[in-house]
């Protein structure tokens, strides 16, 4: 099983959740999203895919590697402006829209779907133009997470799922950035075709649609599809 | 092939980088070199092996540690902060710094094993007639050991230009500062985007294949004089 990255810990939670209740044992191998993209299109032996995003999977569906109708989002990511300094994040982004501080992470919105939302966000505050001089991006979220956590951003915009902990916020400072802000970062999983036949793979991407994995997803910070209709 | 506007800025960006870290690396590992080829001092293992480092590690090993290090909380930080510098990750300067560090044994390397090529007799002989240390340097090892000298700024011009994990690590990829080929590269696979990392892929190759074509060549132009490095 593919798991993007950004899941790592909610899907390990998940899969353990997972094995005691149906006695299936769950292999998760975790990356990059684009990487896996590339393997499963060059033949990787991986039966379910939990993208960071909405395209892959799609593309994925077009090249005709997916079990039909098996798409569905599993989770909608939330983003937060987060900083491990005091005094730059408090409840809300006035520091942001006064410009006082040297640099703001994001991911890098060609490639990660939480960097596109982070440009809608500034593009709604009408800051794009005043703080684009000031972004770093990061290769992807966790690289955008460890530009902030290590202090070299004062500013970032990461995914709520990174600096939660049990419901609450882990580390530094963040203002957790309204919904309507930005479009849903939906992320979604398939079944692909080398696991048509797998009983074990079907059972996992039910359990994943279950309550029991709803309450994982949010005491990460994570939405559910529900959640945001 | 064509390039677009950001991959020539990306092109543009990298040339400068590694001419700027050349420059520097040919100034600070010519003296290093010089010690090196001609200490007899307990230091020269260690040392050696210090300079030696940068081919053996990952470059996420020597990224991270330059990240941390030259981060607001980070003992080179500390220095640039209280300088008025600010910090250096994400700016080019750190890039300079980060490439320097990388690139130095493809410099001090071939420079060391010229001198040491040379033996002691040349400069034995200029001293005899009188010539101060600066004047050894000048008119006897550079003119002896030019090609080692050039070899080193070739290796170390595309070694820079080639590099790619120290920058991802402490670039953050900002466009006319950070953004190197080899991050476009990147970022162009990983966007799916196969015809233009091929058009720039296809340009590294060329350019570091004849890179290596012009030092052998050189190299075996200059054979009898018993100078040779291997990459």
């Amino acid at each position: 099983m593919a798991v993007a990255s950004n899941f790592t810990a909610p899907m390990k939670e998940i899969a353990a959740a997972f094995e005691r209740s149906s006695g299936h044992r769950v292999t998760l191998s975790f990356g990059s999203s684009g990487k896996f993209f590339a393997q499963i299109k060059h033949g990787a032996p991986f039966q379910v895919f939990f993208s960071a995003d909405r395209a892959k999977p799609e593309a994925l569906e077009k090249a005709g590697l997916v079990v039909p109708e098996s798409r569905f989002t599993y989770a909608v990511g939330a983003l937060a402006l987060w900083s491990v300094r005091p005094g730059y994040v408090d409840d809300d982004s006035a520091r942001l829209k006064k410009g006082d501080f040297r640099k703001l992470a994001l991911a890098n919105p060609k490639l990660a779907p939480y960097g596109m939302a982070a440009v809608e966000v500034l593009q709604n505050l009408k800051l794009k133009e005043a703080t684009q001089a000031k972004w770093v991006y990061g290769e992807n979220i966790s690289q955008t997470y460890q530009f902030v956590g290590s202090g070299n951003a004062e500013l970032g915009f990461v995914a709520v799922s990174q600096i939660m902990d049990k419901g609450r916020i882990a580390k530094g400072f963040a203002w957790i950035v309204p919904g309507e802000l930005h479009d849903p970062i939906r992320q979604d999983a398939v079944l692909l075709k080398r696991g048509a036949h797998s009983d074990a793979a079907r059972a996992l991407l039910h359990f994943v649609r279950g309550e029991k994995a709803a309450q994982i997803l949010q005491s990460y910070g994570y939405k559910t599809l529900a959640d945001v209709n | 092939m064509s390039f677009s506007e950001a991959d020539i800025a990306a092109i543009w960006l990298t040339l400068r980088l590694a001419t700027t870290v050349t420059l520097v690396l040919m100034v600070i590992g010519t003296p290093i070199a010089w010690w090196l080829a001609r200490t007899r001092s307990w230091w020269k293992g260690p040392v050696g092996a210090v300079v030696a480092l940068p081919l053996v590690l990952p470059p996420t090993v020597l990224g991270f540690y330059l990240l941390v290090a030259m981060g607001p909380n980070g003992p080179i930080g500390q220095v640039t902060q209280s300088l008025g510098l600010g910090t250096l990750p994400f700016t080019f300067w750190g890039l300079v710094v980060g490439s320097v560090f990388y690139s130095m044994p493809f410099v001090v390397q071939p420079i060391q094993n010229a001198i040491e090529a040379l033996g002691e007799r040349p400069l034995e002989v200029a001293a005899t007639l009188r010539a101060g240390p600066w004047d050894r340097f000048f008119t006897v090892v550079l003119p002896l050991a030019k090609p080692g000298f050039l070899t080193a700024a070739i290796l170390g011009f595309a070694h820079t230009v080639g590099e790619f994990g120290v920058v991802l690590m402490i670039g953050g990829n900002i466009p006319g500062e950070t953004r190197v080929v080899s991050v476009q590269i990147y970022d162009h696979v990983e966007a799916l985007e196969y015809a233009q990392a091929h058009a720039l892929s296809g340009a590294m190759v060329i350019f570091s294949f004849v890179v290596l074509l012009v030092v052998y060549g050189y190299q075996r132009m200059q054979a009898p004089l018993g100078m040779k490095y291997r990459v």
